[in-house]
């Protein structure tokens, strides 16, 4: 290089920052492009929700001319869409209590004391959660059946456990592996059994594994949808994701009303995971990446 | 001291969980199995056993080859689709930039919309009167008249492809963010040291560390697709003519709108050990790779 040293220093120093702005431009233009394809079909479901009738035949224009909330409102007087929250949210919780009522001391069992059989175990339980649930659907209906569960929560959540519960063991024994044994030790030396060891020592320790656990299983079951639309019939225990699907229509499907329904049940979700993100995201790579 | 000690056995803490794995899971998998052996319409109280003929009718089934063609080609495309995205975006939101944390909240928010809403978001999407897909084409001149995107069997797959990587990006996103998370700093501070260029030490280091995460969300997204029901039973129901089937689809239809228990059950088996064997040999080969990298 014959050029003099000082522009040689002004032109790398210019293609450094030449270098910055190319890259910053390039990862704002990228999460540009990522936060629309994301949030698009979200936000245009938001905006179909409060259209009036009128506009939900003819697009341009994009946006309501006179923002409603009608569909709202008729989703919740001319349908029994409260009754169908509240199934959803009563199969949702009951089958997170049964998750962790039986999945919290096996996954202590299998961190913390000597199961006989364990690897096998775990993998067969590992095992269950991949494989397809259509698998069992039409023998698990047969066996709803036969204990005249049929279109009663229980049914649900008896099906709904099928996944979620090696969901919550998988989850929890990776929490309890990462607490030290010595407090299990310390436990045993001021004379605690395992019982108490869980109970007074590691459930307090866990809190964060449970409620991830909990987040999880909760989201699995309120969306579920194969099970909820083989054993439900009727406004008794019918969930939210079969009513979106079966939407009844006289001529044309009333998608407003359709819209208004999606943009009610997300709203929960989106706001947990808004909020409890970091619980999400730690309980679904605990499962994967460690696992 | 001995009744306390029998008390506390480790096998009680799990007999619970397992007891209830036995019914939800295991006696229903074997039923699976026995009914696929047999005859069975419950609403004419026929029961009766016929062997494996049901598997000989399903070798000679096109709907069944159409079906399981259907779900291999969704699933390559859409994992596909999905993985290379997924890694794309995750480098993006690796990076440092402002409002980072809701950011990336707002990107995972597509996994957590129930599927049969997001299947519903997207058929109005594309709905071929009032949809928002053909009015944005036309306005930009792309197409001069309106497609039917799920009435027309060339496109409903595709279609149904596009929702579901909308829907299940951010999964891949999140595993492949947390691998991200664990290349160590060292390792750049060195590459830079020795005057590596950006593309080299994505290309030597970033890459070679995410092979367990790439492998394993591969692996967790191939086996979901290829149980794929909800999404695509609510955009197309499996039409039009059973160009978007696949076999979930299939044996439910089988089941629950035919009544041909038996015959169902036997698909289902067949579904089984379908996912069973690719599981099997994506998770040697991810094994295989991690071991030489």
């Amino acid at each position: 290089m014959n050029r003099p040293r000082v522009t040689q220093f002004f032109s790398k120093r210019r293609d450094r920052v030449i270098r910055y702005v190319g890259a910053r431009l390039l990862v704002s233009v990228g999460l540009l492009f990522t936060l629309a394809f994301c949030l698009f079909p979200v936000l245009w479901q938001v905006i179909t929700a409060l259209k009036p009738a009128s506009d939900l035949a003819t697009v341009p224009p994009f946006f309501p001319t006179q923002p409603t909330l009608d569909h709202f409102h008729t989703v919740f007087t001319q349908r029994p869409f409260a009754r169908i929250l509240f199934n959803s949210t009563a199969v949702a919780i009951l089958t997170t209590c049964v998750c962790l009522l039986a999945g919290t001391p096996a996954a202590f069992a299998f961190a913390k004391l000597r199961v006989p059989g364990q690897r096998g175990l775990l993998t067969g339980i590992l095992a269950v959660s991949m494989f397809p649930p259509i698998a069992i659907v039409g023998s698990l209906f047969l066996l709803i059946r036969f204990l005249r569960l049929r279109d009663t929560w229980w049914a649900l959540i008896l099906a709904d456990t099928t996944f979620t519960l090696p969901l919550t063991i998988w989850v929890l024994t990776s929490f309890f592996r990462d607490v030290p044994d010595d407090l299990l030790r310390a436990a045993r030396v001021d004379g605690c059994t395992a019982r108490q060891a869980l109970w007074h020592v590691f459930l307090p320790v866990v809190t964060p594994g449970l409620t991830t656990a909990a987040l999880l299983t909760f989201v699995f079951a309120w969306n579920e949808f194969l099970f909820a639309l083989t054993f439900t019939a009727t406004d008794a225990s019918r969930t939210v994701p079969v009513e979106i699907a079966l939407f009844p229509g006289v001529h044309e499907m009333p998608w407003g009303e359709i819209a208004a329904a999606a943009t009610v049940v997300s709203l929960p979700l989106l706001i947990l995971v808004v909020v409890a993100q970091r619980r999400f995201v730690s309980g679904l790579t605990a499962g994967a990446v460690k696992g | 001291m001995r009744q306390r000690q029998n008390n506390d056995h480790p096998v009680l803490f799990v007999l619970p969980a397992l007891g209830l794995m036995l019914v939800v899971a295991v006696y229903p998998l074997i039923t699976t199995f026995w009914l696929s052996l047999r005859d069975e319409f419950p609403i004419f109280h026929l029961s009766c056993f016929v062997g494996l003929s049901h598997y000989v009718t399903l070798w000679n089934d096109p709907r069944f080859w159409q079906s399981l063609a259907n779900t291999a080609y969704f699933t390559a495309v859409s994992v596909s689709a999905e993985v290379a995205l997924g890694l794309g975006v995750a480098l993006l939101l690796h990076q440092v930039f402002p409002a980072r944390g809701l950011i990336r909240g707002l990107v995972l928010m597509p996994w957590f919309i129930p599927t049969v809403v997001a299947a519903r978001l997207w058929e109005w999407i594309y709905h071929p009167h009032f949809g928002v897909l053909n009015a944005l084409l036309l306005q930009g001149g792309l197409i001069t008249t309106g497609l039917n995107w799920l009435g027309q069997p060339t496109l409903a797959l595709h279609a149904a492809v596009v929702a579901d990587v909308w829907k299940t990006m951010p999964f891949a996103v999140l595993l492949i963010l947390a691998g991200l998370q664990t290349v160590p700093g060292d390792l750049y501070r060195a590459a830079r040291v020795d005057g590596a260029t950006a593309a080299q030490t994505f290309w030597h280091i970033t890459l070679p560390w995410l092979v367990p995460a790439v492998g394993i969300t591969v692996l967790f997204r191939t086996l979901d697709a290829l149980r794929v029901f909800d999404v695509v039973y609510v955009l197309t129901g499996g039409g039009p003519a059973n160009t978007t089937e696949t076999l979930s689809i299939y044996t439910y239809r089988l089941s629950f709108q035919t009544l041909e228990f038996g015959y169902g059950a036997a698909l289902a088996v067949v579904t089984f050990i379908i996912i069973l064997v690719v599981s099997l040999f994506l998770q040697f080969l991810l094994r295989r790779v991690s071991a030489t990298t």
